[in-house]
């Protein structure tokens, strides 16, 4: 597979990604919103930003501007627009290698988004839209996974879908755990309450939660289930899980099986497959957190390193 | 249908009501309200259908062509770059004996060209002979020195060209432009034809239509014939399709293409030139390439060898051909060819070469170059299209009929600047077709552009690309000046048979009196 292709494929993974991520978040905080007081939330506003990696805001906060900037901002390359048009863009760059029904479903979702307009008072009716985002991002994987040979091309889809995950699930998960200081072995209740489940929802995870645990909401729990489960999508254990797996399959495929983004993300996997929750907390969440934040941003470097913009020379000689 | 049912069909606005002839050849109508023999069974599958219908499935064909990002992108207009290239429903139909003409025609033309091609890069036998002059080859734009004593595969310079037809008004298909450089549009006649089966799906088969699927088959086979002299693996050379890149009008094109061939789209930067051999940049390391298939121009291959500032080529590449080690389809240097002041030397090239008489003609041409030719065009500006040579796809033209005083004004400070740099045509009355318009039919211009391959073998895919001067009275199809396609029929000998016409005629006679007002009353001359 040309570099450049997989480069293309692997973009495209991580902006659907992100644009169904920052819709989510977006979506979750402004149900939030009408449930609380606010003083409490003009602090929400700041999380948001914060758990986004978006430019904070000084001053008072105007949740309309706010919004309309993480959605419609064609200047904030991380705003929805702006990850489905760069979605779109690279796999527009690499059309014939994605099937037909991939590009139309990437395109009308495009084309729709496109032409969105932030209205007046939109963002208390925005429900619809922020479903048009994420049902949009599903449909078109379920349309990958049902029409794209899972081949080196689908792995890197994949690759650069997980690798957005697990990094944007952490800046998330760090920004929670450093804004919320708790006893993490007792339930939480009132404001608090919220601002948990909150958090289990920006990560579809409160129904899969209380299969688990009830509703009954304890910090504890709440932070493995977020870091450790291996069979929740949106944990950070099962992305990088998922990252592992296409790094082995794509690496097997290019005979470069034992390069460096194999090593980082199987230590990495190793080392969060075998951590515990209480250590975890002994040690500070945050630390940990920051140190898979750190790999997360040595993976994504040795791929390009690796796959798409390595030497010539070296290759030449070998 | 029973001459009741066809009464009520008629009380209803006529769907022909606006449809003009005038001096020009009609493809449909050899005088108003007579239909051709092959187009009766499309006339008559039209009347049977409600407008609303037909606009319908005009509707559903423009939103297939939007999703599937059938598009082009015109260059220069700030608003939206990507368009979608207007198609129109109604087929234009070829009968069988009319294309065998095209065919041979376009064979013979293609190869006295490359002979035309092979001479002057060599020996230059013809310009020794004086039948073209040899400062106009020297001096034209797409000439490239660097091509001079270079052996290219087979000696086939141009294995891929789209040549322009226009049919004059005593129904004689000409030869409008050849282009031998990097001819576009033959994935819209792929998808005006799967649009097609779509929409009339039983008139298409029982007019028995030469299929046009095969191409990227023929092509991709045509490519591999030419592998490189020294390709290591001659039986499965590595063949790659080279684009600008997305920004690039014809780039969906590219993607489809190469799809459809399954070989990889590269861009300039995936290529790399290491000891006169070209590699691609692939996760599993570099991969060397035999054949290329390159969309891009001439100018902008090797940036150390033509244009410096190219950064859409690869830095090498012409060394790699030179050393035999890579094939270009086209060669370097066609573009010598088809510039537009050689082509008035075509019939005599075609004569030299293969001592034929052409079998397609030529439109009279003026070279601004002659003192004669230039004093009469200068006086005529009004009734002349003038082109600049070395221009294609409808840029730097001059419409005269269509022109205001204060263009003819600026062509001919230009003229008179660079008349080498020019040439002129009588304004030609290009045929006329059917065509929906808001729900009716009515005429519109059209040219026709077949697609020919020629590797070990010359090959003709039964059709092409018909291009429609989409604006009332416009004769202007390209697609950057407003232009959309249809859908071309080349019709297989003896189809169409005696049954369906005889059906067809009975159920016209009724017709005709209805008709005669509306298809075409009006006798208009332009």
């Amino acid at each position: 597979m040309l570099s450049r292709v997989a480069d293309s494929l692997y973009w495209m993974g991580r902006y659907i990604e992100r644009a169904e991520h920052t819709a989510r978040l977006v979506n979750v905080e402004l149900q939030l919103w009408l449930d609380q007081s606010p003083e409490m939330g003009a602090g929400r506003w700041r999380f948001l930003l914060e758990a986004l990696n978006a430019p904070s805001a000084d001053g008072p906060v105007d949740p309309t501007k706010l919004v309309n900037t993480l959605v419609f901002s064609r200047s904030n390359a991380s705003s929805i627009v702006s990850c489905v048009a760069s979605a779109r863009e690279n796999l527009r760059h690499v059309r014939e290698q994605s099937s037909t029904r991939m590009w139309e479903q990437l395109n009308r979702l495009y084309l729709d988004v496109m032409d969105m307009r932030p209205e007046e008072e939109w963002i208390l009716k925005s429900h619809d839209f922020f479903q048009l985002i994420t049902e949009g991002a599903y449909l078109f994987h379920g349309i990958t996974d049902a029409t794209m040979s899972h081949g080196e091309g689908w792995q890197f889809i994949q690759l650069g879908r997980y690798v957005e995950r697990a990094d944007t699930l952490t800046t998330l998960l760090e920004t929670h755990f450093r804004r919320m200081t708790t006893d993490f072995d007792h339930p939480v209740e009132g404001a608090e309450y919220l601002e948990w489940v909150g958090l289990l929802r920006d990560c579809v995870a409160f129904e899969a939660y209380c299969k688990k645990h009830t509703a009954e909401i304890r910090p504890l729990r709440v932070a493995e289930f977020l870091l450790l489960n291996p069979e929740f999508p949106h944990s950070i254990r099962f992305s990088v899980d998922r990252v592992n797996a296409a790094l082995h399959l794509i690496g097997d495929l290019t005979q470069r099986a034992a390069k460096l983004p194999t090593r980082i993300a199987g230590r990495l996997r190793a080392q969060i497959s075998y951590s515990q929750i209480e250590e975890i907390i002994a040690e500070g969440v945050h630390t940990y957190l920051q140190n898979v934040r750190k790999d997360c941003k040595e993976i994504h470097g040795a791929i390009n390193e690796i796959y798409f913009d390595y030497p010539v020379e070296s290759e030449i000689a070998s | 249908m029973t001459a009741t049912a066809l009464s009520t069909r008629l009380s209803q606005p006529p769907s022909f009501v606006n449809y003009q002839l005038d001096t020009a050849y009609d493809e449909m109508f050899d005088s108003p309200g007579n239909a051709r023999e092959h187009y009766r069974a499309l006339q008559q599958t039209l009347l049977k259908l409600p407008p609303e219908e037909l606009r319908r499935s005009q509707q559903a064909a423009d939103l297939a062509f939007l999703h599937e990002g059938i598009t082009f992108t015109v260059y220069g207009s700030k608003e939206g770059t990507e368009r979608i290239f207007p198609n129109d429903l109604l087929p234009r139909i070829i009968p069988a004996r009319e294309w065998a003409r095209v065919e041979k025609g376009l064979t013979q033309r293609l190869t006295a060209l490359n002979l035309f091609l092979r001479d002057i890069y060599h020996e230059g036998r013809i310009l020794a002979d004086r039948v073209v002059p040899r400062d106009l080859i020297y001096s034209c734009r797409h000439f490239r020195r660097e091509m001079r004593g270079l052996n290219v595969p087979r000696d086939i310079y141009v294995s891929i060209c789209g040549t322009d037809l226009v049919r004059l008004p005593d129904g004689n298909f000409a030869v409008l432009e050849d282009n031998l450089r990097v001819p576009s549009g033959v994935s819209y006649m792929l998808a005006n034809r799967k649009v097609l089966k779509r929409v009339f799906p039983t008139l298409f088969r029982d007019y028995g239509v030469w299929p046009v699927d095969h191409y990227p088959r023929v092509l991709l086979a045509t490519l591999k014939s030419l592998a490189p002299e020294n390709c290591p693996y001659r039986n499965d050379p590595t063949t790659v399709l080279l684009t600008p890149g997305v920004s690039n009008s014809a780039y969906f094109e590219h993607t489809f293409l190469a799809q459809q061939m399954g070989i990889e789209l590269v861009e300039g930067r995936d290529l790399l030139v290491h000891d006169n051999v070209v590699y691609m940049r692939t996760t599993s390391g570099l991969r060397r390439v035999d054949i290329i298939y390159r969309r891009v121009d001439d100018d902008f291959l090797d940036p150390l060898c033509f244009r410096p500032n190219s950064i859409l080529g690869v830095p090498g590449l012409f060394n790699a051909y030179r050393a035999g080690n890579v094939s270009l389809a086209n060669a370097i240097g066609t573009g010598v060819a088809d510039d537009k002041a050689v082509y008035a030397f075509v019939p005599e090239i075609i004569r030299y070469y293969l001592n034929e008489d052409p079998i397609l003609q030529n439109v009279p041409t003026f070279l601004m170059s002659e003192q004669t030719h230039r004093q009469h065009v200068l006086e005529n500006l009004e009734k002349m299209v003038v082109k600049a040579v070395g221009e294609s796809g409808g840029y730097g033209m001059l419409i005269g009929p269509q022109s205001t005083a204060q263009q003819r004004e600026e062509f001919r400070a230009r003229i008179l600047a660079e008349p080498r740099n020019y040439i002129a045509q009588p304004t030609l009355a290009l045929s006329s077709a059917p065509c929906l318009i808001d729900g009716a039919v009515e005429s519109r211009h059209i040219d026709l552009r077949p697609y020919i391959v020629m590797g070990e073998k010359v090959t003709l895919v039964p059709g092409g690309l018909t291009r429609v001067a989409l604006r009332k009275g416009s004769l202007v199809v390209n697609s950057s000046q407003g232009g959309g396609s249809k859908d071309t029929w080349v019709l297989r000998e003896g189809e169409l048979g005696g049954d369906l016409i005889e059906e067809v005629r009975q159920e016209l006679n009724l017709l005709a009196s209805g008709l005669a007002s509306g298809a075409g009353g009006t006798e208009k001359t332009s």
